[in-house]
């Protein structure tokens, strides 16, 4: 599936960004205190680009691109900068967010059962966003474009399909349901939240080449939030990995892979069986990461994932919180530079195996 | 569907004869004799016999039972005690009333319970969500009764907007048929609504909580059309089912409300007929209660599953 | 994360209480939770003071029920009557505290008539399926499609007016719902691991309903229960109220309003005060239902938790600060 990542056009790092999100914080106050959900999250997409952003559940993957709707309760409190074509998304009042949903960017959820409403019909649930955003006529040419849509995403006898109701399509036909409705504005950028997550392995590679094709004829930017890094290694340009709110680690997806320089990500590598022939024998070191992530409510001083690291081998790790910086500059594929870098004390020289010794 | 539809219909059918036997039994085996009864203590044994006779009393009770439900089949629910006029036309009598008050009580609950429930569940912990809560807790937990009585208390005796009682048939004065419509409609309209309120706030707050909202307002939708085609849409389907429920109970239910403002219904019928020991006007009228509340059940029911795609399927 | 459930208090916990409970039995953690909401603490006050005020009846009650002084009628609420008196110079506090009894009583044997039947029948229904559970449903629906009151009026019809006659007919009208809620929650249990644990180490039927099945299916019998005491007290003031309940001279609260009814315009107090009475105990019914479901009923019962330890939290924070 990676081959596919090459047929397009401006990937260069000159373009200016779709998305460029500059240190997104979300809090959400909740009965046990307040959760402090992202804390500084910076990342960008180029037009065209596949950003893949990891993470276990819990480690505020979902939140942080909702934030940028602002899909999240009115309660939750969102800090800092995101310009969608320049314009900061987190600044923009409930009417002019609502011309950028569904049309500057569109949105595919997880579970395509319930995401998408049982008592209307599949046609209906498109051509309500193209009504909305004023990009058809009228009735009549909201079908033909749905239609369109839905042969567009691959749906057999699309024009059928409009007049169905959700539970009489698969899940697989389900979810390219959402991402026809998700494509209908034309969207520049398409966030997909665990998008594959609820299907099965088949059809999770079906909906991954569909996102991945759409991508390169269109040049649309995708941010793709997974814990699947089986989807990340298919999909993604670039990685960003999450843990307790902060990216821990980011680069370029091949460099990300082969030489993780963060403990957790050498973790996450670790639980995944298939990418373990790696240099340096990591498989020995990490086969899980024991325990589970510190609830957002009460995140440990220092660095987040010391209370779970393997490693802590310097001091500072449980007194502050150590800043992402560069461990080595990768290549891509057409020779501009993605700077990885990864926020740990620890020996990040990358390719030595890092973790331990 | 169609196979759904027939068992459920069938399903009704079974019920209503057991009701009809229930029915029948109550007046026939726990008491031996309904004629003893009616007649009360005074009577001469020619009276007894012709009444007998008359009611078809004196034959094996299986036979009375088969003569009784294959005439109710037909119209024919058989002769007042009292008044010696037909059941069926007692009851006809009757009807207009009762409907007209089963009608506008639902109409007043659900003016009360969709807006205050939708508002109470968009607005949750606000004061008028709060207020709603009370006021439907508080709602379901008075009297219909009380509740008349004292809104003839403030309303017909100290401001003296309405009357206090009474039926105005709508073919002789339709204004006056208004008038005489509101205290009733509002006391059993409170009492509904409060149940409704209860419902729609919960069922709202449900479908306000579904993912598809979320994919909705991803859509760029507005809130009204969010909240109306996947909010309200959703929301208000099971709330067919809850109205249905509700309007049998106010057609079959409100016999003491009819009692408080002298509504010459179907409920002060049957009570009369209590009183007075006429046994065929009991049944008859228990009968057809029993009958207008499983068909509105099955009418809800079936209508919901053309409502709801997710079963007609 | 402190897991453990001792550190309950303790300022240590304030950073890492994520869930802690102290280790005591299952009854009075929920008492406990019954308790901390102001609602249905409410309801429990109310019902418990009807309930005093029942059983010290003659006691607390200013008169006798029926002691009636011509020359005192129709007076209208004062020092020596609060709630005024009747036509027939009766104190009208009295009354409606001799009514508690009356309502309590019909309202205990009617719900106790409907959860021995009603449970009773669903247990059987639901345990053992097959034709006995068609046969006990079906007999259920055709209760179930009599509309309450008309129920409660036909059965009186038959049986003559009364108390123990209402007692009857109320309890009867209720007992499909006992029954159905029983089963459902049969069902839920039977199949379940320890019921099939316990059948396969040959465990008698008797034995496994009485201390496998019925325990656990007890929460909604017991919501039901609540809820149920509350409709029962509102039939039994209907039925009084149509004559065919509680009789003359007893003090029913039903009975007393249709006394009333005769007298709006020149004694309100004989129909406001009884009804009264019926509006609060029929609330703290339905409110102790409601507390009884949020804390017998996980999901909600894991919110209220959340609540509570949310007040915790900003009390100690106050505190600290």
């Amino acid at each position: 599936m990676s081959a596919g990542r090459t047929g397009h056009a401006g990937r260069a790092g000159d373009a200016q960004p779709v998305l460029e999100v500059q240190d997104l914080r979300v809090e959400l106050d909740t009965p046990r205190g307040t959760a402090s959900i992202v804390n500084g999250l910076s990342y960008s997409v180029a037009p065209g680009e596949t950003v893949a952003v990891v993470g276990e559940s819990g480690s505020g993957k979902s939140v942080s691109v909702m934030a940028l709707l602002g899909l999240l309760p009115a309660h939750a409190r969102v800090g800092g900068r995101a310009l969608f074509r320049g314009r900061d998304l987190l600044a923009m009042g409930e009417p002019e967010l609502r011309q950028v949903r569904g049309d500057g960017i569109g949105m595919v959820f997880q579970d395509p059962m319930t995401s998408l409403n049982p008592v209307l019909t599949v046609g209906r649930q498109i051509t309500e966003g193209l009504l909305a955003h004023g990009r058809v006529a009228g009735g009549r040419q909201a079908r033909e474009r749905a239609a369109q849509l839905l042969a567009d995403v691959g749906l057999p006898d699309p024009r059928a399909a409009l007049g169905r109701f959700p539970h009489e399509l698969s899940g697989g036909m389900r979810q390219r349901v959402v991402i026809a409705i998700a494509l209908s504005g034309d969207p520049a950028l398409l966030i997909a939240d665990e998008a594959t997550t609820a299907l099965d392995v088949t059809v999770q590679a079906q909906i991954l080449e569909l996102v991945d094709g759409l991508r390169a004829e269109h040049g649309t930017g995708v941010v793709w939030i997974t814990h699947d890094l089986g989807v990340v290694a298919g999909t993604a340009d670039r990685v960003l990995v999450l843990y307790g709110g902060r990216c821990v680690e980011d680069g370029g997806v091949d460099d990300v892979f082969e030489r993780p320089a963060h403990p957790y990500t050498q973790g996450l590598l670790g639980a995944l069986p298939q990418l373990h022939d790696g240099p340096g024998g990591r498989r020995s070191e990490l086969v899980a990461i024991a325990g589970a992530p510190p609830p957002p409510t009460d995140l440990p001083p220092g660095c987040v994932f010391h209370p779970r690291c393997p490693v802590r081998g310097d001091e500072r790790c449980a007194l502050e919180q150590p800043p992402l910086v560069p461990v080595a500059l990768g290549a891509r594929p057409d020779g501009t530079a993605v700077p990885h870098r990864a926020a740990t004390f620890h020996d990040t020289a990358p390719g030595t195996g890092g973790a331990g010794s | 569907m169609t196979g759904f539809a027939l068992r459920r219909t069938l399903q009704s059918v079974v019920v209503l004869l057991g009701v009809s036997v229930a029915v029948f039994a109550l007046v026939h085996l726990v008491d031996g004799d309904p004629v003893r009864l009616a007649l009360g203590t005074r009577f001469d044994q020619a009276t007894y016999d012709a009444l007998r006779e008359r009611s078809g009393l004196d034959q094996p009770l299986a036979v009375q039972y088969a003569q009784w439900i294959s005439s109710a089949v037909t119209g024919d629910l058989g002769v007042s005690f009292r008044s010696g006029d037909p059941v069926t036309v007692l009851i006809l009598e009757r009807l207009p009333a009762t409907l007209s008050l089963a009608g506008a009580s639902i109409l007043v609950a659900l003016l009360i319970a969709l807006p205050l429930g939708t508002v109470s569940a968009l607005r949750p912990r606000s004061l008028l969500d709060g207020l709603g809560t009370v006021v439907s807790q508080v709602g379901i937990s008075v009297p219909e009764f009380w509740m008349g009585i004292m809104l003839i208390l403030l309303f017909a005796g100290t401001l003296g907007w309405f009357p206090a009682s009474g039926y105005v048939p709508l073919s002789e004065d339709p204004a006056g048929w208004a008038r005489s419509l509101v205290l009733p409609a509002v006391t059993t309209g409170l009492v509904s609504g409060s149940v409704l309120t209860r419902f729609t706030r919960s069922s709202v707050l449900e479908a306000l909580g579904a993912e598809h909202v979320r994919t909705a307002r991803a859509k760029g939708l507005g809130p009204r059309a969010v909240l109306n085609w996947h909010v309200l849409r959703n929301a208000l389907l099971p709330l067919v089912t809850v109205t249905g429920v509700q309007l049998a109970y106010l057609l079959s239910g409100v016999v003491v409300v009819e009692i408080v403002f002298a509504w010459p219904g179907l409920g002060q019928l049957a009570l009369q007929a209590v009183q007075a020991r006429d046994y065929p006007v009991l049944q008859g009228a228990v009968l057809l209660f029993a009958f207008v509340f499983l068909l509105l059940n099955l009418v809800v029911d079936l209508l919901y599953t053309k409502l709801d795609p997710r079963i007609s399927a | 994360m402190s897991a453990a459930g001792t550190a309950a208090g303790s300022a240590a916990g304030a950073a890492g209480a994520v869930r802690v409970r102290p280790p005591r039995g299952r009854f009075t953690s929920a008492l406990r939770l019954l308790l901390s909401s102001p609602r249905t603490l409410f309801a429990l006050v109310v019902v418990v003071g009807v309930v005093l005020l029942a059983l010290l009846d003659e006691q607390v009650a200013p008169t006798g029920y029926n002691e009636v002084d011509v020359a005192q009628r129709l007076l209208a609420p004062g020092a020596d009557h609060w709630f005024g008196t009747d036509d027939l110079g009766r104190d009208v506090l009295s009354r409606v505290v001799l009514g508690a009894a009356v309502s309590l009583q019909v309202g205990a044997v009617a719900v106790g008539f409907s959860l021995v039947c009603g449970v009773t029948a669903g247990l059987l229904a639901g345990y053992y399926g097959r034709w006995l559970d068609t046969v006990l449903m079906r007999l259920m629906d055709v209760l179930f499609a009599f509309p309450a009151m008309l129920l409660a009026i036909a059965v009186i019809a038959v049986l003559g007016p009364g108390t123990t006659n209402a007692m009857i007919a109320i309890g009867l009208t209720y007992t499909p719902v006992f029954a159905r809620v029983t089963r459902a929650a049969v069902l839920g249990v039977k199949e379940s691991v320890y019921v099939r644990a316990s059948r396969s180490v040959g465990a008698s039927d008797a034995r496994l309903l009485l201390r496998h099945v019925l325990p656990n299916a007890a929460p909604p019998i017991i919501v039901q229960t609540s809820v149920s005491l509350a409709f029962a007290v509102l039939a039994e003031a209907a039925l009084s109220f149509v004559g065919l309940g509680t009789q003359p001279p007893a003090p029913s609260w039903g009975r007393m309003l249709s006394e009333g009814r005769g007298h709006l315009e020149d004694a309100w107090w004989m129909a406001v005060f009884p009804g009264l009475a019926i509006v609060l105990l029929v609330l703290a019914f339905n409110l102790l239902g409601d507390g009884l479901r949020d804390v017998l009923d996980p999901q909600q019962r894991s919110a209220l938790e959340a609540a509570r330890s949310r007040s915790r939290r900003a009390r100690r924070r106050g505190g600290r600060s």
